[in-house]
Order: C-alpha cells, then sequence, then structure tokens
C-alpha cells in the first residue's frame, strides 16, 4: 500500500443533496474531489501510489442509491451502485438482456463482480472497460446529476478521449438506463453477441472486446445494427462503420466480409504490453465478421 | 508409512489461518524499510538528495558509506554490491535505504528521494553485450562472460560433416517470474554488540547466514538466521532472501538495534528481484536418413543479468542437461552466460535445464519433419537406456524405461479427440526429459551436508535440519521418514522450524535435492538413534520405543544423532575437465499433451496433460503429485502466458494484472502417474522431484502447437500475437 | 472514524481512517493476520474476505465502505470448538495447501461458491480471482469436490 492515508479525505455523505454539495466543492479543495463506487478500479491505482491526494466521496452510503436496479416496461435502470454481481441475479436480465451477464461475467473475478459497479465502469472511462460495450450495444443511455439538475445523454455520446469524459466535475452518474431490444412482429429473434478476448479467460484485462446486438424485419434484412468494441481506440466505440455496412441487407457472407472490411474505420488500435496493433485490428475485424455471420442467427 | 499420505504436518495451521508468515508476526517497536533503486540501467552516481516533504530527521537512512563491514553479497563472484555507490550495473538497483516507525511515511518518503546519475550506454541483448565488450567497454572481465563451460564427447564436428541429414534450429526461451504469492520479507535486529537475528521468508538460511557476517563484521557466530512460515519459493527465495536479509540488517544496526521488517509489495518483488534466465540454443543435429542421432552440437547462451549471482551454476545444469534424453557419441555443448544491464537472473525451479530441454525436444520435432518420421518415432530410435553414455561420460546403468513411460503417456490420453467443424485446431504433443537430482558433480561433496535427531525428554523425536518447508512438504516428509525407520507415530516427531542456532547447515533447500539427500541423512541418523536406543535389546515401536527413549535420555545417554553426506560408491567428477557423473541419479518422465488453438483469437489452450515420471520410490503421493501438477502447471505458464515485457532490461508489466498466470478457469486437472524404481542411495528408495516437472510442458507444447498448425514456433512463450503472425506466415493453418 | 464491524460472529468498534483498506484494517486493528496481502491490486484473491456473504477483495474495500457489514475471515470459519470447516478440511487432507499462503483467501472463495452455486458456472470460474502457484489447482479442485461431498452444498 503505497499511499498515505493520512493525504486522502474521505466523505460518506448519507443523502444525494449532501454528496452533490461535496462534489461541487471539489473546486475549492486541493485535490478535487473523486467520487468512490465499488473502489475495484480505484483502488488499483490507490494502492500503488498512483493516485494523488484528494478527497474520496463514497456512495455507499447514500440513502438514494441503495435502492435496487428496477424494471419499468421494457426499461432496465440500474442506480449508480449496481454491481455486476447484481445484474447477474437478476433472472429478467439473464433473459431480456443477456449482453450484460455476459459481460459481468468475464469482466472480472467473482470478488470483483461482487463489489464493481457498471456506472463505476462508465465513470472512469477506461478504453478497456469490459462494461461498456454492451451498454453502448444496447443503447443506453446516462442520467448526470448535479446541484445545478439533472440531464441525459446517449451513453454513445458520453467519452471524450482518453479516460475523459462530458461529465462535470460536479456530476454524477445517477442512473444507466438500458432498453430491452424487442423484434419487430414476425422477424428473427433479436442476435446479441459478446465476446471478449482477453489474456487469459477470466480475470482479464481485454485485449479485444466487442458487443453487438442486430435487429432485422420480418424478410431477414438488418434494420439495425449496433456494435462496440474495446480496447482498439483511446475510447470504447460504436463501430459506425460496421454497424452502417449491415444495415439494409441479409446476413450472407458478403455482409460478413463487408462488416469485417468496415471495422478498420472504426479503431485505431495500439502495440502496448498486452498485445498488438496488429492482432487487436486482425481480432477485432473477425469479430465483426463473428457478429455478422449467418450460421449464428 | 512411506508410500503413505498422512494430512501434511502444517495443514491445519495453513487452512484455518494460524500459520504465521513474515508480515504476520508481531515486533515491538518496528520501523518500515524501503529501497530506494535505480531507474536507469547503467550510470555513474553522482550524489543523493532527500528533498523536502517528509521529517527527514526522524528517518533512519543507510547509504554505502554507512555499512560495517564489506559492501558485498556473498554468493560465487564478490561483484554485487549491497547498495551501489558508484557505479550502476541495472534498473532497480538498491542505492539508499531508509525506515520509520510510519509505514505510510516511509512511502511517502521514498517518492522524495532523488538520485543523481550520471548515464551510461546499457547492454540488454547478448549481442550487444558481447559487441560492446569488444570496443574495449567490457563491464565484467573482458568480455561480459560470466561463464563458459566446454562439453565434448567424441567428436561432434566430424560427424557433422559426414551426417547424412543435418538439421539446424535456433530456440528462445523468456525471463519467468517466480511469483510465490507471499512476497519476499524479513524482518532484523542488528547490533555490533548483540549480534544480528534474522527471521524471513526463505529457502536457505544457511546461505543468508554465510552473507550477514561480512556485511556487517561479524563473526559467524553473532549471526543467527530463522526461516518463518514461507509462502512458495520455486527458486526466488534460493539467494535473493541474501539480499533483503542484508538490507534490513543495516537498517537495524544504523537505527541502533530496533527491529526493521522490509517486505516487499507485489510491484517492488515482481520490479527488482530475480528471474528466470532468458536463453537463446542453437542446435545443429546430425541424423541417418533412417533417423539414427549421430551428432548434436548445441550452443547455449543464457542472459545472466548485470552481476553474476548463481549464473554459472545455473548454466551448468544448462548444459547438463542440453543434449537431451537422446543417446548421441558424438557431441559439443558450448555455453556461455552474459551481462547484460538487466537485473540479475537467478534461481528458478529447473534451474537452467527447462531452457536447454525445451531447445533439444523442439530440435525433435523439427528434426522429424525433415526427415519426414514421426517425432514419437524418432524419439524412441534415439531414446537413452541402459549402457549407453551420457555426453560427460557418465554411463547409465539401469534402462530409463522412456518406451514404456511414453506408450503410458499416449495411452492415457487417449484417442485423439475429435476435430469440429469451425472448431478449434488440435494438436498433440510430447517431451521426453531427464532432470538429475541434487547438486551438480561433486557439489554434494563440497556442500558435506549435515542433519540430525534428537531425542527429547519424553522420547519424542526432533528433526534438526536446515531444509525448508517452502510449500512442498519437507517437514511432512522428513516426518514420515523418521517416523518410518524407528516405527513410532507421526506425532511423535517433531521437525524443529529452522533456526542456525538450533540445526545444522543441511545444505540449501534447492536442486530437487532435500528428500533425496537430506531425507537420506535423516534416515541413516534414525538408523544411529535406533541402535543406540535399543541397544542390542529386542527390538521395539511406537510407544514402547518412545518410552525406551525417553529412558535412554534420562540414563544421560547421547540424545544428539548427526549424519553428514557422503557420496554413493562409484560416483566421481571432474569439475576441471567437467566430465564424469555429473548427478548421482536421475529422475525421468514423459509428458504428454493435448491443445486447443482457437481459430480466431489463436489462443493456445492446455485441453489435457499427462505427466508420467520416474522419481524412485514415492515417499508421499498426494505431496508427490503435488509436485508434480504445481511444475506442469509453471512449464504451461512459462509455455503459453507469461511474458516478461522488458524495457531497459526490466520488468515494464510488474503486476499481476499485466504478467499473467493462468488461473483455475484456464486449467485442467493434471494427470500423474508415477513409476516407482527404488533408488539405493535416496530415503526409501527416493530420487529427486521438485524441479522435474518444469522441464516439460513448453517443449510438450511446442509440439502439440506444431502438430496442430503445421508451424513450429521456436520461441516461447506461444502467445496468439505470435501464433498468429506465425501461421499467417506459413500461409495460414490447417483446416 | 469510528467502524462498526461483526467480524466472525462478534461485533467490533475499531477506529481506522475511512479510506483504509479492508485488508489492513483486519490485520493490523483486528489481529486477524490470516487474511494474505498477495498483490494489492484485486488479482490474486489471497485478500479474499467475506463481505455481508459474499466474497470481496479486502485490498480493494474502503474501511469507510465496509461499515456495519458482517465480515467472515479464514479465523471464523472453523467451529467454535475448533474443528475445521469441511472446506478446510478438504484443503489440508487432499493436498489442496502447500505454501498455505493463497490458502485462507481460496477456501473462503470455495465456502462462498458452495454456498451459493449459481454464483459460477464451475469450481474453475469460481475460483479464477483466486492465484495459487503451488499446485496448478489440481488437488484445490479435488478438495472442493470432497468438501461438496460432504454435503457443505446447502451451507448457511
Amino acid at each position: 500500500m503505497r499511499s498515505r492515508l493520512e493525504d486522502f479525505d474521505v466523505a460518506c455523505p448519507t443523502n444525494l443533496s449532501a454528496a452533490l454539495a461535496l462534489l461541487a466543492s471539489g473546486a475549492a479543495r486541493p485535490g478535487g474531489v473523486t467520487p468512490l463506487a465499488g473502489a475495484t478500479d480505484l483502488y488499483v491505482p490507490f494502492n500503488a501510489g498512483h493516485v494523488a491526494p484528494t478527497t474520496f466521496v463514497s456512495l455507499h452510503a447514500v440513502a438514494e442509491f441503495k435502492a435496487p436496479a428496477r424494471w419499468d416496461g421494457d426499461i432496465y435502470t440500474m442506480g449508480p451502485l449496481t454491481t455486476y454481481a447484481d445484474c447477474r441475479r437478476d433472472p429478467r436480465v439473464a433473459r431480456d438482456l443477456p449482453l450484460l451477464v455476459a459481460a459481468a461475467r468475464e469482466l472480472g473475478a467473482l470478488q470483483i463482480q461482487n463489489r464493481g459497479t457498471w456506472a463505476g465502469n462508465v465513470a472512469n472511462a477506461s478504453p478497456a472497460a469490459d462494461g461498456v460495450p454492451v451498454l453502448l450495444a444496447y443503447d443506453a443511455t446516462l442520467e448526470l446529476t448535479s446541484p445545478r439538475g439533472r440531464r441525459t445523454l446517449a451513453l454513445a455520446d458520453y467519452f471524450t478521449g482518453y479516460k475523459t469524459s462530458v461529465r462535470a466535475g460536479d456530476e454524477l452518474i445517477t442512473a444507466i438506463a438500458v432498453p430491452m431490444p424487442r423484434p419487430a412482429a414476425g422477424a428473427p429473434p433479436v442476435r446479441a453477441f459478446f465476446r471478449k478476448v482477453g489474456t487469459r479467460r477470466l480475470q482479464a484485462i481485454s485485449k479485444v472486446v466487442a458487443a453487438g446486438v442486430l435487429e432485422r424485419d420480418a424478410a431477414g434484412i438488418v434494420t439495425r445494427a449496433r456494435f462496440a468494441l474495446g480496447s482498439v481506440a483511446p475510447v470504447t466505440v460504436r463501430a459506425r462503420a460496421v454497424e452502417a455496412a449491415l444495415t439494409g441487407r441479409p446476413l450472407d457472407a458478403r455482409a460478413a466480409e463487408a462488416a469485417a472490411s468496415a471495422v478498420a474505420t472504426d479503431m485505431a488500435p495500439i502495440d502496448d504490453m498486452r498485445s498488438t496493433r496488429d492482432y487487436r485490428a486482425r481480432i477485432a475485424a473477425g469479430l465483426a465478421r463473428a457478429f455478422a455471420a449467418a450460421d449464428m442467427a | 508409512m512411506i508410500g503413505e499420505s498422512p494430512t501434511r504436518t502444517d495443514g491445519a495451521a495453513k487452512v484455518s489461518g494460524r500459520a504465521l508468515y513474515i508480515d504476520d508476526l508481531p515486533f515491538e517497536g518496528v520501523l518500515h524499510g524501503k529501497t530506494i533503486r535505480t531507474t536507469v540501467p547503467r550510470g555513474r552516481l553522482r550524489g543523493v538528495r532527500f528533498l523536502p516533504g517528509v521529517p527527514w530527521d526522524e528517518f533512519v537512512v543507510v547509504t554505502a558509506a554507512d555499512i560495517p563491514g564489506q559492501n558485498v553479497i556473498v554468493l560465487i563472484e564478490p561483484d554485487q554490491p549491497y547498495l551501489a555507490h558508484d557505479v550502476i550495473r541495472h534498473v532497480a538497483e538498491p542505492v539508499v535505504l531508509i525506515a520509520h516507525a510510519d509505514k505510510g511515511l516511509v512511502e511517502k518518503a521514498a517518492t522524495l528521494v532523488a538520485l543523481d546519475i550520471d548515464p551510461l550506454p546499457g547492454v540488454f541483448t547478448i549481442e550487444d553485450s558481447v559487441a560492446s565488450a569488444a570496443t574495449g567497454d567490457a563491464q565484467h572481465g573482458a568480455d561480459n562472460m560470466f561463464k563458459r563451460y566446454h562439453v565434448a564427447r567424441g567428436d561432434a564436428a566430424a560427424a557433422l560433416a559426414k551426417a547424412e541429414v543435418v538439421v539446424e534450429g535456433t530456440y528462445e526461451t523468456g525471463a519467468q517470474e517466480q511469483l510465490y504469492i507471499e512476497t519476499q520479507g524479513v524482518v532484523a535486529i542488528a547490533s555490533a554488540e548483540k549480534g544480528v537475528t534474522v527471521w524471513g521468508s526463505m529457502q536457505c538460511p544457511y546461505y543468508v547466514h554465510k552473507a550477514l557476517g561480512p556485511v556487517l563484521g561479524l563473526p559467524p557466530e553473532k549471526v543467527r538466521v530463522i526461516q518463518t512460515v514461507t509462502g512458495g519459493g520455486f527458486g526466488g527465495k534460493e539467494e535473493y532472501p541474501n539480499v533483503i536479509a542484508g538490507h534490513a540488517a543495516l537498517l537495524s544496526w544504523k537505527a541502533g538495534g530496533r527491529p526493521v521488517k522490509l517486505v516487499y509489495d507485489r510491484l517492488e518483488d515482481m520490479w527488482a528481484t530475480t528471474k528466470r534466465h532468458p536463453s537463446r540454443t542453437t542446435i545443429r543435429a546430425g541424423f541417418t536418413r533412417d533417423g539414427d542421432l549421430t551428432a548434436l552440437h548445441i550452443a547455449v547462451d543464457l542472459d545472466g543479468g548485470a552481476y553474476v549471482t548463481l549464473t554459472p551454476v545455473v548454466l551448468s545444469r544448462a548444459t547438463l542437461h542440453a543434449a537431451g534424453a537422446y543417446r548421441c557419441d558424438d557431441v559439443t555443448i558450448e555455453a556461455r552466460a552474459v551481462l547484460t544491464n538487466a537485473p540479475p537472473y537467478g534461481a528458478f525451479r529447473g534451474f537452467g535445464a527447462p531452457q536447454t530441454i525445451f531447445a533439444i525436444e523442439m530440435h525433435m520435432e523439427r528434426a522429424a519433419r525433415v526427415l519426414g518420421i514421426d517425432p514419437l518415432d524418432l524419439r524412441r530410435r534415439n531414446f537413452l537406456s541402459a549402457g549407453d553414455t551420457l555426453p560427460t561420460g557418465q554411463t547409465l546403468a539401469e534402462d530409463p524405461g522412456l518406451g514404456t513411460m511414453l506408450d503410458e503417456a499416449l495411452a492415457a490420453l487417449g484417442p485423439r479427440p475429435a476435430a469440429t467443424p469451425g472448431g478449434p485446431w488440435h494438436g498433440r504433443g510430447v517431451a521426453t526429459f531427464f532432470h538429475g537430482s541434487g547438486f551438480t558433480g561433486s557439489g554434494e561433496v563440497k556442500l558435506a551436508s549435515r542433519a540430525a535427531l534428537e531425542i527429547a525428554p519424553d522420547g519424542r523425536i526432533r528433526v534438526l535440519a536446515a531444509s525448508t518447508d517452502i510449500g512442498q512438504g519437507t517437514n511432512t516428509v522428513f516426518t514420515q521418514i523418521v517416523a518410518g525407520r524407528l516405527g513410532i507415530a507421526l506425532a511423535a516427531v517433531e521437525v524443529v522450524p529452522p533456526d542456525t542456532d538450533i540445526v545444522p547447515d543441511s545444505g540449501p533447500t534447492v536442486a530437487s535435492r532435500t528428500s533425496m539427500v537430506v531425507g537420506e541423512l535423516l534416515d541413516r541418523a534414525a538408523v544411529d538413534l535406533k541402535m543406540a536406543v535399543e541397544a542390542g535389546g529386542p527390538p521395539s515401536s511406537g510407544p514402547e520405543f518412545v518410552a525406551r527413549a525417553a529412558a535412554h535420555v534420562a540414563a544421560g545417554k547421547p540424545r544428539h544423532y548427526e549424519r553428514q553426506y557422503e557420496p554413493p560408491p562409484g560416483v566421481s567428477w571432474d569439475d576441471a575437465t567437467y566430465t564424469g557423473d555429473a548427478y548421482a541419479a536421475y529422475a525421468w518422465s514423459v509428458h504428454a499433451v493435448d491443445v486447443t488453438i482457437d481459430r480466431l483469437t489463436h489462443q493456445a489452450e492446455v485441453a489435457d496433460f499427462v505427466a508420467v515420471q520416474e522419481v524412485g520410490r514415492v515417499l508421499h503421493p498426494i505431496l508427490a503429485a503435488g509436485q508434480i501438477e504445481g511444475g506442469v502447471a509453471q512449464g504451461i505458464g512459462w509455455a503459453l502466458y507469461e511474458d516478461v515485457v522488458l524495457k531497459d532490461g526490466a520488468m515494464v508489466n510488474h503486476q499481476l494484472t499485466n504478467y499473467i498466470l493462468p488461473t483455475a478457469a484456464d486449467t485442467v486437472p493434471i494427470r500423474t502417474i508415477f513409476h516407482e524404481r527404488p533408488y539405493a542411495h535416496g530415503p526409501g528408495g527416493a530420487k529427486g522431484i521438485g524441479e522435474l516437472p518444469m522441464d516439460g510442458p513448453a517443449p510438450a507444447i511446442g509440439a502439440a502447437i506444431a502438430d496442430a498448425l503445421g508451424v513450429l514456433l521456436p520461441r516461447i512463450p506461444f502467445l496468439p500475437e505470435r501464433i498468429l503472425v506465425a501461421v499467417d506466415a506459413a500461409g495460414g493453418g490447417k483446416p | 472514524m469510528k467502524l462498526i464491524l461483526k467480524i466472525n460472529g462478534a461485533s467490533r468498534a475499531i477506529e481506522a481512517h475511512p479510506a483504509k483498506r479492508l485488508l489492513d484494517v483486519l490485520r493490523e486493528e483486528c489481529g486477524l493476520t490470516g487474511t494474505k496481502e498477495g498483490c494489492g491490486e484485486g488479482e490474486c484473491g489471497a485478500c479474499t474476505v467475506l463481505l455481508d456473504g459474499r466474497p470481496v477483495m479486502s485490498c480493494l474495500v474502503p474501511a469507510c465502505q465496509a461499515q456495519e457489514a458482517t465480515i467472515t475471515t479464514i479465523e471464523g470459519l472453523a467451529a467454535r470448538d475448533g474443528a475445521l470447516h469441511p472446506m478446510q478440511a478438504a484443503f489440508a487432507h487432499e493436498g489442496g495447501a502447500q505454501c498455505g499462503i493463497c490458502t485462507p483467501g481460496m477456501i473462503l472463495a470455495a465456502v462462498a461458491w458452495t454456498r451459493d452455486l449459481a454464483t459460477a458456472d464451475s469450481v474453475g470460474e469460481a475460483l479464477a480471482g483466486n492465484l495459487c502457484r503451488c499446485t496448478g489447482y489440481t488437488k484445490i479442485f479435488a478438495a472442493v469436490a470432497a468438501a461438496r461431498g460432504q454435503g457443505d452444498g446447502g451451507g448457511a
């Protein structure tokens, strides 16, 4: 443990307005304020001495955040403290939003799933955030709350760069709304795709992670495709070119090749200690192809 | 009792959290130490600055100038300082030690020490090191060579010239981190008046004992080293504890004898401590068209890192295993270990042998493909058997039975798995090999290890040995050997925790020697003790023997029975010519593996693994299988996952997040089969076991990947990125 | 801050910095050194404890977030008379513990899974957060299977 505790302050607000007031006070505090949800990401650099002294605002005691995630019709809404384990335990999520369960299972060990939060994964804005591509694929929206009010925006509009986002210093992610996709009448079932290619099977950081949702009409023509990638760009990305390449056509071998070719324009992979640029590019193309592959319908 | 699997003696303590490791032990008034290390690979130290931000006057600070004795870490050569004071040879080299009672403050202070170093150009590859020395910039001797060996039998050059087929190949292995889950740690109390006592996590208390005297300027009798429960070693706690123990002792000395704790966190442990030597081995092999091996020329290069440490001995074992388990009358082995500006490489299970066995086994795979012979048939054709002679001139008295072991391994794997359309590539591979038990050549004679038994007043028997239980189960096996010989209950035998004030020097806990060598000493001591207690009377056992032993002590008769190593008859070795009996005994093994490779990710995974081995008599089947399974898992890690990424010679991925060990989710149960051929000079017939299983997985997996893809990868780890490149280069994998 | 923790069945009041790792609170304030630090980055699982019944990496839990929680450490697994929990006994008998440093966390993760098998599809998945360098996991799998055979599958 390389951080010196005395250099850090911790606030444990018990209600939302107190939490927001603390966040708003960040500008006046040396080192600012740092919201702390499940701590599974933040405490890694904290242990390593890589977090500058700050005031942690622990969200665990906030009364409003203790409500469990809820279903409103076809929309699943998670709070700031909804964990991966919470998701895995919800049978309706398993049935209607299976990508959330798939991602939660592979995101980290059970010990991490029991503590890590979806909102924290979004807030940290890591390009390797394994929880984000599935949320992007489901077209999730975020609710951001500050003392100035609330706003909602598409998750796809949230990230601005490597570990940066549109979230202001006084804003908290207070909800993540995930709509359940439904097939049109007579159409084939919605295709949901998730594959994480990590350094090992579980408890791994992804080299490439992909998630996709694909809707078709009764004739089998793709009406809507959403495909998202992690670890291949400074941010987790919607692969718009892949989506465009697949939309308006049947899922055949040519579609799969079009998706595989298109993905190159959706990413900017790099060499790092976990993998290589070339490998990531090849795997991403393979994942786009697999997403579109007709035999997986 | 021998051959049974009683619950390990420390089992209950370990599963209940009661076993106390070094970081668990309370020391009144303890100071927390920290090592300030370089971040440049080579240079000259100009000065040290202590920046404001902490109350420096409250700190204990040690630099080279504070060392009361010699600033030299005692191992083989006196080239490595405890604290650098002039020449900087590698990243993470220790320069300053600090300590304070407030651990958080120590961490903060560590960020406020500035080392002013004039950088010099480092060398990070064997070629660069040799080239740099040739231009006059040698850092060790005249040529940057730590050690060379030349082993020759017959005339390899002539045999190669005559060979019908010559196959050449070069094979490389990467560094590997031992990754004991308990990091390095010690506590020291040291002063001129009272001497020094060190408690810690270690394999070799007497290595530490030997090192502490010179650095503190103390005679041996004022040095005491106590091993605490040790959370894994695998070689990583063979020589490195000399360093950390010396550092803690220096801090305590400067602090006037207050206890100082130095426990590395994982980041420092992975960044700064020893790892397996990277290697490159080039083999030229001559064959007849039918596949008879007629000539071998093997050139072995090890990257030694910045200081000599144990590298010459590692190179020796690499050399002596380089020709593999194959008969060949004309062999030349040229081995060298070279300086680079990397943190020193060191002991790791297998100790050089896994590197060269990888090379020779992969080369047999390559040769089989060149010759158009099945790789298994090529091996069988050339297996060592009784009467064959190893490159050092040692003749095998017994047939190792490799062919039978290979049959058994293949039978255990069963029919090849059926491929599914679009499913993964499947491959099957084997490795066939041996591993020498105990120290090389005359090493055991020089060690002259001692171990003793002592009768307690109540008649129970105390085992006095410096051998450490680092998880492998030494204490349980010693208990079995002694209790078995005396015919008493296991509970009537107690292994005294290693403490150099109490136990004799039984040699280091390394080299697969503890059960075979030290266990044999204890078995002989038990014979002596039994004869003395029974004193010509009727034999006895169980509680009756314990009662007689108590009466023996009460009568004032000798309580202490010690034995010293004697070489088995007929074993001889000549260090000058590097010929003779390299090892008194060899363990033999065949590994067979089924591998799958994902068609998209190109990730290779082990689907099934069978390890057949002949280790003499199996003393404790559960512990023995545990040694094999654990060693195989480390070998699988080295082969498939564990990539030490180096920059300026130092590990950049020195976190568990980025240095990848296989987890339980990546691991299939490893199947072990023992052939037992009792060895005449080991306790109950046992030979060495600990290192053997490290040797086979990498080449067996390499062979399986070659089988699956038709592409032979000459370098580990077999990361999916490398497999993908290799498959592309070969024009795609098999359909 | 003042923390009220229910540890191994007993309520304790502890004074600790709110950012202190639960791992350190247990080891330093409570003297429960059976919980080990292997990496300090949530990778190795040696620090696994049960927090409100679920396994967590205690090196990644700020003390303030454990306020009023129920915590089980390895010291709290055996019966009050000292009899080993079936999982502990199985690890000792089957060779699931070698050096022992991963063992407390490994056992707690295994116990949590046998109490709620729905949390993972396999023993490999259940223990993927607990690294062992000694055993190759083979004997750990055997120990978990043996303990389940002793009827711990239901659990509390």
